[in-house]
């Protein structure tokens, strides 16, 4: 007996021929609106000239600039802007806890008012700019490292607030249910398993939180909020080049030591 | 029969030593930052009448100025689009130089490595700032800072997920002697496609944020009119643009986040 082996048939809708070619045609739209659209505004004549004169400050940078006890140099201000991303980070990590609450969708919510009314607002505070932050507390509280502080506690608020209520609305609840099935009231419960399950996820995000908040901290200054950035726009602005080498080769020192440093901290909590 | 015995507890855990040094480290380090940055928490509560102005002006936005700031708007989506293209493909071929299933001479793969943790480091104003004095004020400058900044995000994301294909393909090309070439385009390629694309995408997303402030510093945008409204205490026009910059940011996540749905 023979039987004939019928290949599947290979018909695609139109959609799934053509489809790619409407992609294509999106897609080149897209570069075509913005390669149109943005005006080059070429190189300057002294562009080079420039680069030059950076690369030369950066491989001859201002070695007195490092430490000379006056308060201003390299090493006091780079503490300093340590000490605006660590006490910045610490207290928008305690604004953000009920924030977090605010925003995590609970086991028995119906329609998400409270947890979607939450992530509205971290959504707004991520987007304010952190720079406009800063120079709205500069006029409060004057320039200086002070807003810088207070730029960070409210910007970083965004984003930890979203990642601490993503962590608990992925937490264990086992221990949870234990302390409510032993009789345990809701503070109790809050006090006993809920605060120690998600302590070292919490602590983690933060860390990783100051590893970020160090960049800003660094670039805050440019608007007057303190830190490194300040003498760094001062260096840029005056085409003082060797400076600006010697406080680049300073963040980058300081970034990357804080990043290995808080990266050992995070292996050991998880 | 063995009488169970009670694990004991050393005197550092039955004194908390551990803890009680991280908690001692911790307030010393809040203490000492508190006194070198000057913080003085009355300051900002009588202060907090100029703060609250602020805030009362800028909730009376000037909704007229919403059409000077559409032209920036658009030329702030233009320099992310162009400068995330830009630091993607030069990513590429770092990325592969750091991948350890790729490369597995560990002088070249530690060295590219190296390179790209230095060019994570520099914040991203910090490096407006720098190619707003070579290039001058424009979107040039703009464009060259998201390319750099993204080229650094995106390959690390790209070598890690080179570093997760499946190497079956690559050792079956590899049997039959293709090239390095050959190799990468059909076996490498096609499984990291799609993640590449969603990788983009979200690189996309944060260059569009930051590209919103870079003009601040005169790297084109949107930010040279947030900068020119701060300057003139026209915080009506600032509420306008941080909203209008908040409706552009939203729309390229959903749209973003709804093709990386789709793609993976």
């Amino acid at each position: 007996m023979q039987t004939t082996i019928t290949t599947p048939s290979r018909r695609h809708s139109l959609w799934q021929r053509w489809g790619w070619l409407l992609w294509v045609l999106v897609i080149g739209l897209i570069y075509f609106w913005t390669i149109n659209g943005l005006k080059f505004t070429g190189f300057q004549e002294s562009a080079s000239a420039v680069s030059k004169s950076i690369l030369h400050g950066l491989v001859h940078p201002t070695w007195s600039y490092v430490y000379d006890g006056s308060g201003e140099d390299l090493v006091s201000l780079i503490l300093q802007t340590l000490a605006i991303a660590f006490l910045g980070t610490i207290v928008s990590a305690l604004i953000s806890v009920p924030f977090a609450f605010w925003a995590a969708r609970g086991p028995k919510e119906r329609y998400f008012l409270r947890s979607g009314s939450g992530k509205v607002v971290l959504t707004l505070i991520r987007t304010f700019p952190e720079i406009v932050l800063a120079i709205m507390f500069i006029k409060a509280v004057g320039p200086g490292s002070y807003a810088g502080v207070l730029a960070v506690s409210v910007h970083s608020v965004g984003m930890l607030g979203k990642l601490f209520g993503e962590a608990i609305e992925n937490m264990d609840r086992g221990s949870e249910e234990a302390i409510i099935s032993a009789g345990g009231r809701s503070g109790q419960v809050f006090a006993l398993a809920t605060i120690p399950t998600i302590m070292p996820e919490f602590l983690s995000y933060t860390l990783y939180r100051f590893e970020i908040a160090v960049r800003s901290a660094s670039i805050l200054g440019m608007v007057g909020a303190g830190g490194i950035g300040t003498p760094m726009i001062f260096a840029i602005q005056t085409r003082d080049w060797s400076k600006v080498g010697i406080i680049l080769l300073g963040i980058v020192v300081m970034v990357l030591l804080i990043d290995s440093l808080s990266e050992q901290l995070r292996k050991k909590l998880i | 029969m063995s009488t169970p015995t009670i694990p004991r507890r050393s005197w550092a855990q039955r004194y908390h030593v551990k803890g009680i040094g991280w908690t001692v480290l911790l307030l010393f380090l809040l203490v000492g930052s508190a006194q070198m940055t000057g913080v003085n928490v009355g300051m900002f509560f009588s202060n907090l009448g100029q703060f609250t102005n602020l805030l009362v002006r800028m909730s009376n936005p000037a909704w007229d100025y919403t059409t000077v700031i559409i032209q920036p708007l658009l030329e702030t989506i233009q320099m992310a689009v162009l400068g995330t293209t830009i630091g993607a493909a030069f990513a590429i071929p770092f990325a592969v130089l750091s991948a350890s299933n790729l490369i597995h001479n560990r002088w070249l793969r530690g060295l590219t490595r190296l390179f790209l943790d230095l060019v994570r480091t520099l914040p991203d104003l910090l490096l407006a700032a720098i190619f707003v004095a070579i290039f001058g004020i424009g979107s040039t400058a703009g464009v060259i800072t998201l390319a750099i900044f993204s080229f650094g995000m995106v390959s690390k994301l790209f070598y890690e997920v080179i570093e997760t294909i499946d190497m079956g393909p690559l050792e079956a090309l590899e049997s039959v002697g293709a090239t390095k070439i050959t190799i990468i385009w059909y076996a490498v390629l096609p499984q990291i496609l799609n993640q590449f694309i969603s990788y983009f995408l979200y690189t996309l997303e944060i260059n569009v944020r930051a590209s919103t402030v870079l003009g601040y510093l005169g790297a084109g945008g949107i930010g040279v009119f947030l900068q020119r409204s701060l300057n003139e205490f026209n915080y009506n026009q600032t509420a306008v643009i941080i909203l209008a910059t908040l409706v552009v940011v939203l729309v390229i996540d959903g749209v973003s986040n709804h093709l990386r749905r789709v793609l993976l």
